[in-house]
């Protein structure tokens, strides 16, 4: 493609178009981030309240209390909108756990591995392929669904698979970076391997590790929709997308916004912190390790 | 070959031991008693003690641990307290579903996968290649379960084209297999892109071309052939999300498959049934994840020979 004939403002104008498209996810995330802190303390929502003479209003519809349902109410009666609303506090808090559980873990072992090679590297191998073995969501199914209900063992049934990839693309980082001058310099200086492992090694690895947590953001917040779609994990009281969407599913006929709105809710945001996800991965190279 | 094969397959027996060993893990430190689930609220003290004698977990957690692995060798995974009868059979009988579904949303992806694919690639960076590369987001970001619910809006209850849930004709099959499908998809789609605008830029595509043959042979005949080989391994290497995505979406259109077993069994703790189940899915995704290796070896001649040699 020559851009010979192109005019240098042109040429401005259509970069800035790139570099606006380009924000778009961030302002995206940056608003879900937004409502779910604040969202909360704007709209009341009580789950065990049911006003029953406002079920199942189409969006827009007048309240019985004189308010307007924007979203429409579902069988009991209560406003989608505020489900909607914290349903993202829900969502993003699970997720923000999960991500960091497994960044730690992940990039403690990985780092460590790669950088030790020999019996340790050999053992997170095998560790893997255990854990690989079975579906991460049928894992997360079995976890969360034995264990009492509650927030941490979702968390913790989500991150048993999720730690992995993070171990993976660290141990590849660190593989590479034991080889290199400088870290051959610290070692023959006789700085300890915990120091060389911090400051010579672990600084490299933020970059792929930022780009594989947006990702993991998004696949483990979608994990933990489908747990809550299927009724295993969050506590009763507990309100989440996935379980809007499950309780919609039986009045498709005559109140289809039940289900469709808090699923577009979570598309949208999957839908953005994906491309964000491409955009970092793209950036600070590494393979994507989408599985 | 058989050489690799046969580490492969050392491989696997390990990985089984491991997941079978996890699966003991994960059920043993679950709360409650499995002598008191089993026989339910009614059970007397005496009750209770004699079978959990029977079932041998007054035994030291090692010998249990012994026993357990030599059950599951025999493919014995004892009584569903539910079913009243032997887990292993209940889920062999669910099994055949689920292998439907699996099977057609797996055709589904990758002919549609293939296709897009292939449009997309065929020019690089088009009008078509955009609106395809956009597509394949979406496919892959949309949560399946919500996926299906909204086809069930649009095709069963909005169009009364097909039916929304349940077993019985090849129409039952349609929504599942297509909700299953999307990320599948896409997967394929971004891959047969990438390895199709390779392809187009090797030397033979250019001799295909010099000699004469139309753009839509060169594609079909000599890009899309080449394209085949990693579509195989992603198929096969994708076996374990896809069964995870029967789970969920075998739950949105009651089909009766290991999926809606299993999520039953895990919410009324029969732990018999998520036993046999979760070691039966980890061990059909091995044995696949096998075949697609194999597969890989046989397809591209290039590897065929540096594996012989």
């Amino acid at each position: 493609m020559s851009q010979a004939a192109v005019l240098p403002q042109q040429v401005a104008t259509r970069r800035w178009r790139r570099g606006a498209l380009a924000r778009v996810p961030y302002v995206v995330i940056a608003l879900y981030a937004l409502v779910a802190l604040i969202g909360p303390l704007v709209i009341d929502y009580d789950p065990v309240r049911t006003p029953l003479t406002d079920r199942l209003l189409a969006p827009g519809s007048q309240l019985a209390s004189g308010g307007v349902a924007w979203l429409g109410t579902d069988a009991l009666g209560r406003d989608i909108l505020a489900q909607v609303v914290y349903g993202a506090r829900t969502s993003l808090t699970i997720g923000l756990a999960t991500v960091l559980v497994a960044c730690l873990v992940g990039v403690t072992i990985g780092v460590v591995a790669g950088y030790a090679r020999g019996w340790l590297d050999a053992v997170l191998a095998r560790i893997t392929d255990v854990l690989q073995a079975f579906p991460a969501i049928l894992l997360a199914i079995v976890i969360a669904g034995v264990f009492a209900r509650s927030v941490p063992v979702v968390v913790l049934s989500l991150s048993v698979t999720a730690w992995i990839s993070f171990a993976r693309v660290t141990r590849g980082v660190a593989l590479s970076l034991r080889e290199r001058a400088w870290v051959d310099a610290a070692r023959v200086m006789g700085v300890p391997v915990r120091s060389i492992i911090v400051r010579h090694v672990l600084p490299f690895t933020v970059g792929p590790v930022v780009a594989l947590a947006t990702l993991e953001f998004a696949l483990v917040v979608l994990a933990e929709a489908g747990l809550s779609f299927l009724g295993i994990g969050l506590p009763t009281g507990a309100v989440s997308w996935g379980q809007t969407i499950a309780n919609g599913q039986q009045y498709l006929e005559t109140a289809w916004w039940i289900s469709t709105l808090p699923g577009i809710a979570l598309s949208l945001l999957i839908i953005n912190m994906g491309i964000l996800g491409d955009q970092l991965t793209a950036r600070y190279g590494q393979r994507r390790t989408r599985s | 070959m058989t050489r690799m094969v046969v580490r492969r397959l050392l491989i696997g027996v390990f990985v089984m031991w491991g997941a079978a060993s996890v699966i003991f893990v994960i059920v043993r430190a679950a709360p409650g008693d499995p002598a008191a689930v089993f026989l339910g609220p009614d059970a007397t003290k005496e009750q209770i003690a004699r079978l959990t004698a029977t079932l041998g977990l007054d035994k030291p957690l090692f010998e249990q641990y012994l026993r357990y692995l030599g059950d599951v060798l025999r493919l014995d995974f004892g009584e569903s307290y539910r079913l009243g009868r032997p887990a292993m059979e209940a889920v062999f009988e669910r099994l055949p579903a689920t292998v439907d579904l699996t099977l057609t949303a797996t055709a589904v992806a990758v002919v549609a996968g293939l296709a897009l694919g292939l449009v997309a690639g065929s020019r690089p960076g088009g009008a078509v290649d955009r609106v395809v590369s956009a597509a394949t987001i979406a496919l892959q970001s949309f949560p399946t379960f919500w996926v299906g619910i909204m086809l069930v809006l649009v095709f069963a209850l909005g169009l009364r084209l097909l039916p929304s849930a349940g077993v019985g004709t090849p129409a039952h099959l349609v929504l599942p297999a297509v909700t299953l499908a999307f990320p599948f998809t896409a997967i394929v789609a971004r891959l047969t892109r990438s390895s199709v605008t390779e392809s187009m830029r090797e030397p033979y595509v250019q001799t295909a071309r010099s000699k004469g043959l139309s753009e839509r042979q060169v594609l079909l005949g000599h890009a899309l052939r080449n394209s085949l080989i990693p579509v195989v391994t992603i198929v096969g290497l994708q076996m374990g999300a896809l069964m995870g995505g029967a789970v969920i979406v075998e739950n949105v259109f009651a089909w009766p498959g290991l999926g809606s077993l299993v999520v039953d069994a895990v919410a009324n703790r029969d732990y018999a049934v998520v036993q046999a189940v979760t070691l039966l899915i980890a061990g059909i995704v091995m044995v696949l994840n096998i075949v697609a290796d194999v597969l890989y070896i046989r397809l591209d001649p290039r590897i065929r020979t540096e594996a012989r040699s």
